[in-house]
């Protein structure tokens, strides 16, 4: 656990399960993401990375259904924003197998590259699933501080 | 709300959809629904993909670039990828595409 470092700032955002809300998430924690003085690249990193996780809830956790989906960002002193994004669907029965490249359960226009994008574009990605309960996924990525801010 | 257009272009044997926007999930079905109907009517020789004017992609990007991959091939068609920005070639190789001989 990470549980004593406390964020220098912090935003939580509840939406429901629809697939217009794919970009307003990832420009929202991009917006967020700012304060980090983030390069372009880094904000694309992390804008991919959350539009692959809240698109698996919208197509995969909540398929036939509308729920509500969790995102909480924070970041930190030491240039790390860490990214939760939680979904009470219909959780995934083999996480090892999920985040393989290539596997999908979603038909022929998913690729199965979403968990290898979050994996690829971050510096970890922690995935925590019980079927029938939900899936929680956590992204994290420091991004090269070019100066520092005082406040 | 947003929309993501295309815009089609012919010239000899070729049909290019000049894409523009964001690509995902929610913009990808609309994509795939009129690149479809287009290539249905025209079933070009070669249906290129123009990404010049696409400033974010995430996998769905993919999904959408192998299912047209596929249904041009289903009647001898081919595919290719045209002028990807930086951002959205990193995903191609990601994807691994390099192999299909799409760019
Ligand atoms: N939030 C989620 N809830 C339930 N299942 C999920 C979730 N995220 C991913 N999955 C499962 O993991 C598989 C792989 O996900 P991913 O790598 O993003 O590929 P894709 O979305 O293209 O299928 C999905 O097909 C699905 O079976
Ligand atoms: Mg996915």
């Amino acid at each position: 656990m990470r549980g004593k470092v406390i964020p220098q700032n912090e935003m939580k955002l509840v939406i429901p399960s629809r697939s217009a809300n794919e970009s307003f998430a990832r420009a929202a924690v991009a917006a967020f993401m700012a304060q980090l003085d983030p390069t372009v690249e880094e904000m694309t990193d992390i804008k991919t990375a959350v539009s692959e996780a809240v698109t698996n809830c919208i197509v995969h956790a909540y398929r036939d259904t509308i729920g509500k989906i969790w995102i909480e960002a924070g970041i930190y002193d030491d240039g790390r924003i860490v990214v939760q994004i939680k979904d009470k669907g219909c959780g995934i029965p083999d996480v090892a197998q999920a985040r393989q490249p290539l596997f999908t359960t979603g038909g022929s226009e998913r690729a199965g590259l979403g968990f290898a994008v979050m994996e690829s574009f971050t510096d970890r990605m922690t995935v925590r699933s019980a079927v029938g309960k939900g899936t929680t996924v956590t992204l994290e990525k420091r991004v090269a501080q070019r100066y520092r801010h005082d406040g | 709300m947003p929309v993501m257009p295309v815009i089609f272009e012919t010239s000899d044997c070729e049909l290019t959809a000049l894409l523009q926007g964001e690509i995902d999930h929610h913009t990808a079905a609309e994509l795939r629904e009129e690149i479809d109907r287009a290539v249905d009517i025209l079933k070009p020789e070669v249906l290129v993909l123009d990404f010049s004017r696409v400033g974010f992609m995430d996998s769905s990007g993919i999904g959408l670039i192998m299912g047209r991959f596929q249904n041009v091939r289903s009647y001898g068609g081919s595919l290719r990828v045209a002028n990807p920005p930086p951002t959205v070639a990193r995903m191609m190789r990601l994807a691994g595409m390099g192999r299909l001989g799409v760019l």
